[in-house]
């Protein structure tokens, strides 16, 4: 990190910028007592994420002069109260910006307000100097719970089999959608029913209010998300199982998987283990149908492919990635970079996970928020063979400038269109490689 | 009086400088008759998402060949700034830039602990860091809410970095929330750049126009040529040097008077470059008074005359090809402020019924004070009203609800997030970014051509509408669509 603490090229974004977890619940709202601009930052750095309610629809305050002078608490009520008259939604969730946060409007008190009225609104405080978007999720997440889900304590845990999925941050990854899908379908393989909370194949609001029905929780992720998964256990007594990252491939899904399956089974959950397990067989078996296939092409194509590879992403991409690609495509992890602003107290972890990845390979590891100083450190390295870097659209000129191949998987992408993709899981490997290697492929012209 | 005022570090705001307001419902000629006598602007008692200024004061830097820019704030207020970054890349063989280089876009990283004591030290980090990374020509550095509120003083900052390192700093103050126009944004980049770059012109170069714009393709070499004069595009794709020199050249037009204003006004005012007394070249009739209008101001009002009559000779049968094929079809118009009002004399030149429009702001006047700029004036005078005109301030939901009501055969848009909802209804949208495509006779052409092609190919549309989901109420598309609007301008 430079002295003065200056970030070139965000590969994230603000609190405020977890309101695109409010967009990813099916049928909520967004409403901000904020700038004019902080809802278009946050649609410009994700592109195509609008949703139901985000982007142009969601209710603003937009703080002008007057505002900051005598505060926006009389204009915020007005706003909320139109918004029940003009949009259809589930769900409100009242996010406030840098400005309300430095005047000191009595948002929480407003929100109380409706909600005496009966209305199902929460609200959190998400000034953009207080914290990053990836802290930011766990502030909303556990703002819905404290605020809105309403456990009757005897329901609590009263799911033996079922679990609340806490993985992939909507939107910052830009494969959410499909990843839940597909973590739901594995555990759904192996005898448990999650709930995952955002996207389409989940049931909105109806499947938050049966987050304290559910018997533990499974927790997939290096640091963000962790205060979710804390306040669960305090809350209704739910342990958590922890996987340290994206699961990416066949070993880590085997490994995920099996975890949760002991996890599962000491907590007395009713899953047939036996069918559990022939369900991993099976879908691991499929992958490596691939994968042989795939052997054949990467021992034999004699015009050059990427042998090492530099990540520019998350700490859980970073991890999953560079593990994925030594041991189940051979690329070569080399100088990784996790751009996420880990807080210091988890890199030390981080650092252990990706070590264990090789014993027989030091792979150095970067914590550096400022992407433009990791691009930096790579302009200046070189390795034999031909290299390829997966970053966001940040990287791809760094790409061209190197000679190197290249794989836009973190955002902002502009130069990339993700739908409902995934990443996790052994399909998610698959997916990997064939990204890897159509752009590789796409050079011989 | 002018409204020029290159003392003060901030620009002044729109809303006091030139009147601009954000709501009204009535028609164009409506509005045309109550700016001149000064507009009250209205408040909204339910409103969406906006956008500000910093990000159309970023625009206007990001894109200079050779400089960097910082943004003085929460990360989040930068994260928006890839999109120029692409548009640079992208756009960049439009206008021949010798080698495409990486954007350079910073952000302060303020904190909570700044925001208590201040984000000044950092800021001067910063501008060294940048310095010592990038080496540019120049450093922008780009105000947000959180640093207008805590009051640092950026300005003395940008100038003792300045003085430090060799290099201008320019300070630009472009806070979200102290206008509720964002295109103040353009005008604050402008104020900085004309007060810190710009310098009193030595000599004045009759060969050189300058053109305020966005990245659009470069029609405007081939127009200039006849007149012995080549475009300086300003400010997107010039170099730090080519910005020094803009105020030698021999006259300044815009691609869009909501866009230029304030800069043509301060070249005109300090530097002595006059701008065109002429509303940009949108429509047959606008085209032929700019070239006049440029003409006589080059002292060349013959060649003004030849390129009109060979313009003609050349496109016009063309064009009436185009007005046999879109006569008679309805458009729906949504725009920032002059470049919708250049859209509906397109829609006029080619026939077609202008059935409404939602223009995100109106100016009553331009900084020049010259009512020859008045594009919306000339588009009623040219081509009749427009009725349905509304200034809408990007709301979403009047929008939806007037498209709703209306249903026209097709929806032109100039701002992203905009198309969807004539999609969502099943009616056909269209999105130009460039704005020279339909600009002139050869505009025309372009424009209609791709009217023809949109309106032509609705199976997509029709598809969407089936199945699209709609998070509006019905009690909502039931009411007037200016319900919540309360006092200001009306008809």
């Amino acid at each position: 990190m430079s002295k003065s603490g200056l970030i070139e090229q965000g590969r994230y974004t603000c609190a405020i910028g977890a309101l695109q977890s409010v967009v990813a619940i099916p049928r909520a709202v967004p409403i901000l007592h904020a700038g004019p601009g902080c809802g278009d930052m946050i649609s410009g750095f994700f592109e195509r994420s609008t949703g139901y309610a985000g982007g142009s629809t969601s209710p603003c305050t937009n703080f002008s002069e007057k505002e900051v002078v005598f505060g926006g608490i009389d204009r915020l009520r007005k706003i909320i109260a139109n918004t029940y008259k003009v949009l259809d939604t589930d769900l409100q969730v009242v996010l406030t910006g840098c400005t309300a946060g430095i005047v000191g409007d009595d948002v929480d008190s407003l929100a109380e307000e409706f909600r005496e009225q009966g209305r199902p609104i929460v609200s959190v405080e998400t000034a953009g100097f207080k914290a990053s978007n990836f802290e930011a999720h766990s502030l909303v997440v556990n703002a819905i719970i404290d605020q809105y889900v309403d456990g009757v304590d005897g329901e609590w845990r009263s799911e033996p089999s079922t679990v609340n999925l806490l993985a992939s941050i909507p939107y910052q990854d830009p494969f959410w959608k499909g990843n839940l899908i597909e973590y739901k379908r594995l555990l759904a393989g192996i005898g448990l029913k999650a709930n995952i909370l955002f996207g389409p194949f989940s049931d909105g609001v109806a499947e938050w209010q049966s987050i304290p029905k559910a018997n533990f929780n499974v927790f997939a992720s290096p640091w963000y998300g962790l205060p979710i998964a804390d306040n669960l256990k305090r809350k209704y007594g739910q342990p958590f199982y922890h996987y340290p990252h994206i699961p990416i491939g066949a070993n880590q899904t085997e490994a995920f998987l099996n975890g949760v399956i002991a996890f599962a089974l000491e907590n007395g959950a009713k899953i047939d283990e036996s069918a559990a397990r022939a369900f991993i067989k099976r879908e691991s078996g499929a992958f490596y149908e691939e994968i042989d296939n795939l052997a054949t092409f990467l021992l034999e194509f004699r015009y050059g492919l990427p042998n090492h590879v530099h990540i520019l992403h998350d700490a859980g991409y970073v991890s999953a990635l560079s593990a994925f690609l030594l041991h189940e495509t051979g690329i070569v992890p080399k100088e990784q970079f996790v751009t996420d602003n880990t807080p210091l107290k988890f890199q030390e972890q981080i650092r252990a996970n990706i070590a264990a990845t090789s014993n027989k390979r030091k792979i150095p590891v970067y914590f550096e928020p400022d992407a433009g100083a990791a691009q930096g450190i790579i302009r200046k390295l070189t390795h034999s063979g031909r290299g390829l870097i997966i970053g966001s659209g940040w990287d791809k000129e760094l790409a061209e400038e190197k000679g190197y191949d290249f794989l836009s998987a973190a955002p902002p992408t502009p130069y990339r269109l993700v739908m409902a993709a995934n990443y996790a899981g052994f399909t998610g490997g698959l997916r990997v490689i064939e990204d890897i290697y159509h752009n590789v492929l796409g050079t011989y012209k | 009086m002018s409204n020029v005022n290159l003392t003060f570090p901030n620009v002044q705001i729109r809303e006091i400088r030139i009147n601009s307001i954000t709501g009204y419902q009535g028609s164009a000629h409506g509005l045309v008759n109550a700016s001149a006598c000064g507009l009250k602007d209205s408040d909204r008692g339910f409103s969406q998402c906006l956008g500000c200024a910093t990000s159309k004061a970023a625009c206007m830097t990001i894109l200079i060949q050779d400089g960097a820019v910082i943004s003085h704030g929460p990360v989040g207020c930068s994260s928006c700034l890839h999109e120029f970054a692409f548009t640079y890349r992208v756009n960049s063989h439009l206008r021949d830039v010798p080698k495409v280089t990486q954007r350079r876009i910073f952000s302060t990283n303020l904190t909570e602990k700044d925001t208590i004591y201040g984000g000044a030290v950092k800021l001067t980090a910063a501008i060294r860091d940048v310095k010592e990374r990038v080496n540019p020509n120049a450093i922008f550095v780009l105000t947000t809410c959180a640093a207008g509120i805590i009051g640092d003083d950026v300005e003395n900052v940008c100038d003792e970095a300045a003085e430090e390192i060799g290099i201008p700093v320019v300070a630009i103050f472009c806070e979200g929330f102290r206008s509720k126009v964002w295109t103040t944004g353009f005008d604050a980049a402008y104020h900085g750049i004309a007060r810190k770059l710009i310098e009193k012109p030595r000599t004045r170069r009759a060969d050189i126009i300058n053109v305020i714009n966005f990245w659009g393709s470069d029609v405007f070499r081939d127009w200039f040529a006849p007149f012995g004069a080549e475009p300086n595009y300003i400010t997107p794709y010039s170099t730090v040097d080519g910005l020094r020199r803009a105020g030698e050249s021999a006259a300044t037009v815009q691609a869009c008077s909501t866009l230029g204003s304030y800069l043509g006004a301060v070249l005109e005012q300090d530097f002595g470059v006059p701008e065109i007394p002429a509303a940009p070249p949108y429509g047959i009739a606008q085209t032929d008074r700019w070239f006049r209008a440029l003409g006589k101001l080059l002292g060349k009002e013959g060649v003004a005359e030849d390129v009109i009559k060979e313009k003609r000779i050349r496109y016009l049968p063309k064009i009436t090809e185009i007005r046999e094929k879109l006569k008679g079809r309805r458009a729906y118009v949504t725009a920032g402020a002059a470049h919708g009002h250049a859209l509906l004399d397109v829609l006029g030149e080619l026939g077609m019924e202008a059935i409404g429009a939602a223009i995100f702001h109106h100016d009553a006047k331009y900084d020049s004070g010259r009512t020859e700029n008045d594009q919306l004036a000339q588009r009623v005078s040219d081509y009749g009203n427009v009725p349905n005109f509304n200034v809408c301030n990007k709301q979403e939901f009047e929008l939806v609800n007037t498209l709703n009501r209306l249903r026209p055969d097709v929806l032109l848009a100039r701002h992203g997030g905009m198309t969807l909802w004539g999609a969502k209804l099943g009616i056909p949208a269209m999105l130009v970014g460039d704005e020279h495509y339909s600009m002139g006779y050869e505009g025309l052409i372009n424009y209609g051509e791709s009217l023809i092609e949109t309106i032509e190919n609705d199976e997509f549309v029709k598809n969407l509408e089936k199945h699209a989901v709609n998070p509006y109420t019905k009690w909502w598309l039931a009411q007037a669509p200016y319900t919540f609007l309360q006092g200001g301008a009306s008809e």
